[in-house]
């Protein structure tokens, strides 16, 4: 009855204008952790991007609740997640899971920083070697360089 | 009538940006001074409308007209007039207004600040600023005019701002926020100003540099401000939750921050200028595509405006000629950029190239993880989520390398730096910073994680390198304050902002794995104790604000023995909408946050209560605020001085030959 | 080969933009059931009507069905209702009822007053079928098949153009109007 008219008053409240506090009790500290670490990783079926412990809700506060049977019971992480995918599917996660799909999500940053580093040790490497080459096939751009410097001389010389 | 104006202001705009478009862009690409010479004039005109515009819709709000649809819809008459003006950017429609009006502010300072610059170039970036203009302010107008009358059925009473928007947080984030998104646009138009004049040298990096540094800082501060906001006024103590608004805000900072360092290499050595183009482009692109997310309903956020999949197709259509065709001039012109000099493996270019590297990574990694769902449902493989572990899990990492390399590159010379005398300056300095980094982790707290100490242990790295480079320019020095007063400002505002890097690093590192929180039943009376504080609760009373009630809570609390803080969370109820807000209370300290809220009232008298710590969470929005300084400050750098002082001293050398 | 790189990021752009014109089209709001396909979650029990009744899962398999979750404390679900009572009648749809965290009382109450379109009516009173089924805010309707699978969700109020689309759902599974 009571849990009837908490309902209908979140009905009501149209905003997710505040997280609700909940007063569940656990009898020891890793429990209360993996408590908070999973309402924070479940995402909240209804709501626009929040997971279940940011949500005031109906449904955040019973699978809320469900969260803390099965954490109290002593089901593993492993358990409560596929509880919850079975029944609302993989969107319920935040941490998506790697599979065929999500590879490209886990590990494509990874690899393009990977190939990023390749390719700019490859460039200023590929620059020296332009370099050298540039050096060796351009002395005659370094006699015109002098003939240039000679004549400046001479101008200036003839102006003092 | 205010309202018409407004309305027909915003057309006027529409008109002069047009003409803007058009008309100095025909006189560039035909070199006709006449023509050219128009984009200044029509640029400030285009300002004067939108300002006029503006103060109209301020006027509407001001005045309490409900007849206009939107203050009906944001407003309310109880609502303090504070709230009251800046629930103008409070609704989609508002704040799209500001965007445009924030374009002609930033349009209307190139127009005032360009008369360095050679007529084709101001000629040219403002007619692209002007197309930027006719794209925005043709779609408010067409699809989104906040001037909307409603002539029938006028409501007598406002619908009321949110309540999580009559905040300080909403009168400050949301223009801060739009100057930097939109202050990317000039460093965006003077890229296509460059492709299209086929010229990129030292003097186009030299103009374009503070623009970008000022808007990078808008942008900084900007999202610090959200996250501070929606630190305190959430009520769950959390600052970032890589929801898809906040990412739209973050990519283009990270893309940003790469273009603020590749414009310094493209200035000092003429390098990376096809690669600072499309950075330039790539940056304001982001900027739009956030634009793009926000409103169109494509992802689900908290933060989106209501979703409108016909307002997205006009926005994407936008964005398809405004990137798309920006990205087609890029390929066809960039080719014939090429860069003139060389540098070593071991110099400040490569590691300017690593920064850059990695920050493009990073931004990368945040566009996949926002739009794998989208993709995923596109490709019709079902629904899934991507959030914060997946964010976190790898951008700790990334920022981690980042920070590796900071600390390497502030320490090495333009061109070429030795390798060994590299080793031999930051070798001690990083075994140093292990042992402090180590040191400072244990004595903070015993229970050490590899990631906080890594942290730590970079920082001191990144803190000592900065610090050996300023002595390594004053050392020479016999008197130390000359040689500081020495250096240009841009080295100071470099130094402070690397070092509000590290601030915030210290603050995200220490904040992420030590908090503490706890949600426990509390009846008068009743004393909890958590990290070395007690808790007293000792009950709650009714109140009566301008336009809610709210139930206010006492709570005392003490460190060890001594007293340290009385708390007076909230929570409030608003007639006008029907909506329940938590007002949590905050000590905030500069090392440590003691955070208290309300929750429901239980039987027996009883409330639920949450109490949290959180160390060093100040240090992130300090850090942003360091870096926000040094953006700005860089900006008044001696060299983008006006040059008619140095011409009146160079007359008399002249006249000696 | 430089040339070609720089068109690298306009292509880009064209395959996100490609993107997004297709996710227009999409509804992210929109979650579909997990359970499709699967069958009907096992359960025991009691009806709203009478106390001393029990269902269970096999109650669910016979016939091609509508499984209506609905409450009193539901606005949307007193909307449809109306339309629910004209598919039993007129179409003579078979809709079973899960009263989801509800009183008893009220619930009777409301159905003599509103009328009772459903074939029977589970009372569950603590949700949990509800959380089993994946529900996650009433109304939802189901279709559920002969052989008790579940075969389609609506998650929303059930009106003429719901019902357009059920119905090809539903004769597809064998189903045909009385």
């Amino acid at each position: 009855m009571r849990l009837t008219g908490i309902l209908i008053a979140w009905l009501l409240i149209s905003f997710n204008a505040f997280a609700v506090i909940d007063t569940f009790e656990f009898d020891s500290q890793e429990q209360r952790a993996r408590f908070a670490m999973l309402s924070e990783e479940l995402r909240c079926p209804k709501c626009q991007n929040q997971n279940l412990a940011g949500s005031n809700s109906g449904i955040a506060l019973d699978l809320r609740t469900e969260l803390h049977r099965m954490v109290i019971s002593g089901q593993s992480t492993e358990q409560i997640k596929a509880f919850m995918v079975e029944r609302y599917g993989e969107f319920v996660l935040y941490k998506p899971s790697v599979n065929s799909l999500t590879y490209v999500l886990w590990y494509g940053p990874f690899v393009l920083l990977g190939l990023g580093f390749i390719l700019v040790i490859v460039m200023i490497k590929q620059r020296g070697s332009n370099r050298a080459q540039q050096r060796t096939q351009t002395p005659a751009k370094n006699t015109v360089d002098r003939e240039h410097q000679q004549r400046i001389k001479d101008l200036l010389d003839k102006n003092k | 009538m205010i309202a018409e104006l407004g309305q027909y202001a915003l057309i006027l705009g529409l008109v002069m940006a047009t003409f803007l478009a058009i008309i100095p862009m025909y006189g560039a690409s035909t070199g006709n001074v006449f023509w050219m010479s128009f984009a200044k004039p029509l640029a400030k005109s285009l300002f004067l409308f939108l300002l006029i515009s503006m103060l109209c819709l301020v006027y509407a709000f001001a005045t309490d007209d409900f007849s206009v649809e939107y203050v009906a819809g944001n407003s309310n008459s109880a609502l303090p007039i504070y709230f009251k003006l800046s629930a103008v950017w409070g609704g989609h429609e508002g704040s799209l207004l500001l965007w445009v009006f924030i374009l002609t502010c930033w349009i209307f300072a190139v127009a005032v600040k360009s008369d360095g610059l050679p007529l084709d170039i101001s000629a040219r970036v403002l007619s692209v600023l002007g197309m930027v203009a006719v794209g925005f302010a043709s779609f408010t107008l067409i699809t989104s005019s906040p001037f909307e009358r409603l002539l029938i059925n006028t409501p007598v009473e406002g619908a009321d701002l949110n309540p999580l928007l009559q905040d300080i947080g909403l009168i400050i984030h949301p223009p801060l926020l739009y100057m930097g998104y939109v202050g990317f646009s000039v460093a965006f138009a003077f890229a296509i100003a460059a492709l299209l004049s086929g010229k990129l040298d030292v003097a186009w990096s030299r103009w374009t540099r503070p623009w970008t540094n000022v808007s990078w800082a808008f942008l900084t501060i900007g999202i610090t401000l959200g996250s501070w906001w929606a630190y305190y006024e959430l009520g769950w103590g959390g600052w970032w939750f890589w929801d898809p608004v906040e990412n739209a805000s973050f990519m283009p900072w990270l893309a940003g921050t790469a273009l603020v360092h590749s414009l310094a290499v493209t200035e000092k050595r003429g390098l990376f200028k096809s690669w600072t183009l499309l950075l330039a482009i790539f940056t304001f692109s982001l900027s739009l595509l956030g634009t793009f997310l926000v409103r169109s309903g494509v992802l689900t956020s908290v933060h989106s405006f209501a979703a409108d999949p016909e307002r997205g197709l006009y926005i994407l259509v936008l964005l398809a000629i405004t990137v798309g065709g920006s990205m087609l001039l890029y390929a066809i012109r960039a080719y014939d950029m090429k860069s003139e000099s060389d540098f070593e493996l071991c110099s400040r270019e490569t590691l300017l190239l690593i920064n850059n590297l990695v920050l493009v990574t990073i931004c990368a990694m945040i566009l996949i993880g926002t739009l794998y769902p989208l993709l995923i449902d596109a490709m019709g493989a079902g629904k899934i989520s991507v959030g914060p572990p997946y964010f976190n899990a790898l951008f700790v990492p990334f920022s981690l390398i980042l920070c590796f390399f900071m600390a390497i590159g502030v320490s090495l010379r333009w061109k070429k730096s030795s390798v060994s005398a590299l080793v031999k300056q930051l070798l001690p300095s990083l075994i140093i910073s292990v042992i402090l980094g180590v040191v400072a982790a244990y004595l903070y707290n015993e229970q050490m994680t590899l990631k906080a100490t890594i942290a730590l242990v970079l920082s001191f790295w990144v803190l000592i390198s900065l610090g050996l480079d300023v002595y390594s320019k004053v050392k020479n020095s016999s008197v130390k304050i000359l040689a500081v007063k020495k250096m240009p400002i841009s080295y100071w505002s470099m130094q402070l902002a690397h070092l509000g890097v590290v601030v915030s690093l210290v603050g995200v590192a220490l904040v992420a794995t030590y908090s503490q929180e706890r949600d426990i039943r509390m009846q008068v009376g009743d004393s909890i104790e958590m990290e070395g504080y007690r808790f007293e609760f000792k009950g709650v009373e009714k109140r009566q604000g301008p336009n809610y009630t709210s139930d206010t809570g006492t709570l005392v609390v003490y460190k060890g023995d001594n007293f340290f803080a009385k708390m007076h969370p909230e929570k409030r109820f608003y007639p006008a909408r029907g909506t329940v807000m938590t007002e949590a209370d905050i000590d905030a300290g500069a090392f440590l946050d003691i955070f208290v809220a309300l929750g429901e009232p239980l039987a027996d008298g009883a409330w639920a209560v949450r109490l949290q710590y959180k160390p060093f969470i100040r240090w992130i929005w300090l850090g942003g605020l360091m870096m926000m300084f040094a953006g700005l400050l860089s900006a008044f750098d001696k060299r983008y001085k006006r040059r008619d002082k140095q011409r009146s001293t160079s007359t008399p050398v002249a006249s000696l030959a | 080969m430089r040339r070609i790189l720089l068109f690298v990021p306009f292509i880009f752009c064209i395959v996100l933009g490609v993107l997004f014109v297709k996710g227009l089209s999409l509804d992210p709001t929109e979650l579909p059931s997990a359970k499709i396909g699967k069958n009907f979650p096992s359960f025991e029990l009691p009806s709203v009507r009478d106390a001393d009744k029990v269902y269970t899962q096999t109650d669910m398999q016979g016939a091609v069905r509508l499984v209506n979750v609905w409450a009193t404390w539901c606005p949307t679900c007193k909307q449809e209702h109306s339309y629910l009572n004209k598919l039993a009648t007129t179409q003579g749809v078979e809709i079973i009822g899960i009263n989801y965290k509800d009183d008893r009382a009220k619930a009777k109450q409301w159905l003599k007053r509103y009328h009772d379109p459903y074939i029977f009516n589970i009372y569950d009173e603590k949700g949990g079928l509800g959380l089993d089924l994946g529900v996650y805010g009433a109304p939802e309707t189901y279709i559920v098949d002969k052989q008790g699978v579940i075969q389609y969700r609506h998650v929303g109020e059930v009106n003429a153009t719901v019902w357009a689309d059920l119905k090809v759902k539903m004769q597809a599974l064998g189903w045909s109007a009385k």
